[in-house]
């Protein structure tokens, strides 16, 4: 275990470098000059020595290598530098929306499992039967529906007609709603389906029949027997979605004008404030990363027959 | 005693005749329900093979031109000259649902291509040649796979600037990790089964056995994943569209339409509804292709 664990730390220090330089060379494909940049905002034009001058100074013109070690080290110390837009440094900005965005997602999360486990169970317990067929059905349906299609429907009906809630969300638990339930559709879905697959694969394992020759009651059977078993690739799935749950909300969080991180870049992008992009983007990779190698650890620690390639596989088949 | 052996005698063969015919019988259920996988795949891939010839040759059948304007008619409800409403400068939705599908598919097909053909080759030799190539390979798969794609190509294409292409590159340069590593994993294993040892014993040279031997094994899974991956790419392509970062107005483009339909919402949701239901239609068909699709060629995983 411990092996392991220093193991993965590893790989997440190697994961975690190559992250940081990716984002590096991407920022160095923008096409302003940092350079020209500064004096542009002072509101002068400078002469090409001057400018010639100040690349110097800034470091412009060092190898690319000693270039991303200065800005590693500035990053490792918080200091992502200054947002254009907001004029503040890009830290205090990402900690001021980083919040909305969390409770968002976590919403959104906490509605996805309350709604796919008791459906999906349901659904492998009566197995072709109508219940089964129609929560197959839905969460095909809920699988192809692109979320910010669902997200202005949900807003046409629910806010434009019915006006229970305002088009501009407010940022309190009542504007939280439509976000979440448009964020969680899609993922209720395919939740619905693994959690199916699992459950059919664990009830058709000797264990069952064992229990159920002992008179075990089926509930009992269902959520004290298989639901531990069951579990683990819904695990896996948690670790994966947080992604799409992260990528999900720069746009849910436009449509709504829920002011957390996903807005904040969406409008970062338009006025080209790139400090604030590339703090974006590698604030998102570490925590992907981090809620990743957690679920690994996870799996170690509860269950220590399963290898690190069968999670590996539970990612391919995604 | 004789008559008792014939009694025997035939009970015996009356098992073997009840065991015989439940055999049959349960081999011509196995077989109808193949059957019936089968057809279901051929309806599905028909569909979708009907979606994309709507994509590439739907402009013709058009009754508008997609970006002729008419402020005479603009913001104007379904009806018998526009079934499908008009958007705010008067151009008819229904011919830019129709002309957006072959602007959408594009896309789609030209980064699948790149991202199969890419990720398949990387996984097979990653996989084949193993050590040192194997762990470089992929550590940088890793490092790709930490970025959500969404993100990833919010990245991009907000340091080099909105655009189609860009977002392609984008989404592309971490989707084929995907690929990369199934690929990978499968040829892993084949690499060590008898028939691969033999054909390097009978001389067979490495580019043949990776052509010949490892690629039309891993083919079908490929292939699966190639169909699911349809409507994955195109919620995704749109999605990014949608945020206005992929976007070449006015050309029209399904994400696109939903960006602008949204300003509309309240006077003319015609505009986003229908856009909308071509995007879902769409994944939709291409998730039951591809779900068909592993039943026919991969049966074991969904038994």
């Amino acid at each position: 275990m411990a092996k392991y664990t220093a193991k993965r730390l590893f790989q997440l220090i190697v994961v975690l470098f190559g992250v940081t330089f990716l984002t590096f060379m991407i920022t160095q494909m923008t096409p302003s000059d940092p350079a020209e940049m500064k004096y542009v905002s002072m509101g002068m034009m400078p002469s090409p020595e001057l400018l010639e001058q100040t690349r110097q100074e800034m470091g412009l013109n060092d190898p690319i290598l000693v270039q991303y070690g200065r800005w590693l080290i500035h990053a490792l110390r918080g200091d992502l530098g200054v947002s254009s837009k907001f004029s503040e440094p890009v830290l205090t900005q990402m900690m001021k929306k980083l919040p909305y965005t969390l409770e968002l997602a976590g919403v959104a999360m906490i509605l996805v499992i309350a709604v796919s486990f008791p459906l999906g169970i349901l659904s492998a317990v009566k197995k072709n039967r109508v219940a089964d067929i129609l929560i197959r059905f839905f969460s095909f349906f809920g699988i192809s529906m692109p979320n910010f299609w669902m997200a202005l429907l949900l807003m046409y009906v629910f806010a434009v007609r019915l006006k229970w809630f305002r088009v501009v969300s407010t940022n309190d638990l009542r504007g939280i709603v439509l976000p979440a339930v448009a964020l969680s559709i899609s993922m209720i879905g395919s939740y619905t389906r693994q959690i199916r697959t699992a459950f059919l694969e664990e009830l058709s394992q000797p264990y069952v029949t064992g229990a159920r020759a002992r008179g075990i009651p089926e509930p009992v059977i269902l959520l004290c027997h298989v639901l531990p078993n069951a579990i683990f690739p819904v695990v896996t799935l948690i670790g994966l979605s947080v992604g799409q749950l992260l990528g999900g909300t720069a746009i849910i969080e436009t449509i709504f004008s829920w002011q957390g991180i996903g807005n904040m870049v969406v409008e970062a992008i338009r006025v080209r404030d790139y400090p604030l992009i590339q703090g974006y983007v590698i604030w998102m990779a570490v925590i992907y990363v981090v809620v990743n190698l957690l679920v690994d650890l996870f799996y170690q620690f509860c269950d220590p027959k399963i290898r690190l390639n069968q999670i590996n596989q539970i990612r391919i088949k995604r | 005693m004789k008559s008792n052996k014939d009694k025997s005698d035939e009970d015996k063969d009356g098992m073997k005749r009840v065991g015989r015919e439940a055999k049959e019988r349960m081999s011509s259920q196995m077989e109808n329900r193949k059957k019936r996988k089968n057809i279901r795949c051929a309806c599905f891939a028909l569909l979708a093979l009907g979606i994309v010839s709507v994509a590439f040759w739907g402009y013709r059948f058009a009754p508008y031109d997609p970006l002729e304007t008419n402020f005479t008619q603009k913001l104007m409800p379904p009806s018998m000259a526009h079934p499908f409403g008009t958007d705010n400068v008067g151009r008819d939705v229904l011919s830019r649902v129709l002309c957006g599908a072959g602007n959408s598919f594009k896309l789609v097909f030209l980064m699948l291509a790149i991202v199969v053909v890419i990720g398949t080759a990387v996984g097979i030799i990653s996989g084949y040649f193993g050590g040192i190539l194997d762990t470089v390979l992929m550590r940088i798969t890793d490092i790709l796979l930490a970025f959500p794609d969404t993100i990833f190509a919010i990245a991009i294409v907000g340091m080099i600037g909105p655009g189609l292409l860009h977002t392609v590159v984008a989404l592309a340069f971490v989707w084929w990790t995907k690929y990369a590593r199934m690929a990978r994993g499968m040829t892993a294993v084949i690499r060590n089964q008898d028939y691969v040892i033999q054909a390097q014993f009978g001389g067979v040279r490495t580019p043949g056995i990776l052509l010949r031997y490892v690629l039309p094994n891993i083919l079908p899974q490929v292939i699966v994943m190639t169909a699911l991956d349809v409507g994955g790419m195109m919620l995704s392509l749109a999605g990014l569209s949608f945020l206005g970062l992929a976007s070449q107005p006015p050309a029209p483009e399904w994400g696109y339409m939903l960006y602008e339909g949204k300003s509309y919402l309240q006077t003319a949701p015609w505009i986003m509804i229908f856009a909308g239901l071509a995007i879902f239609l769409t994944v939709m068909v291409f998730n039951l292709l591809g779900d068909s699709l592993r039943d026919v060629l991969d049966p074991k995983e969904w038994e």
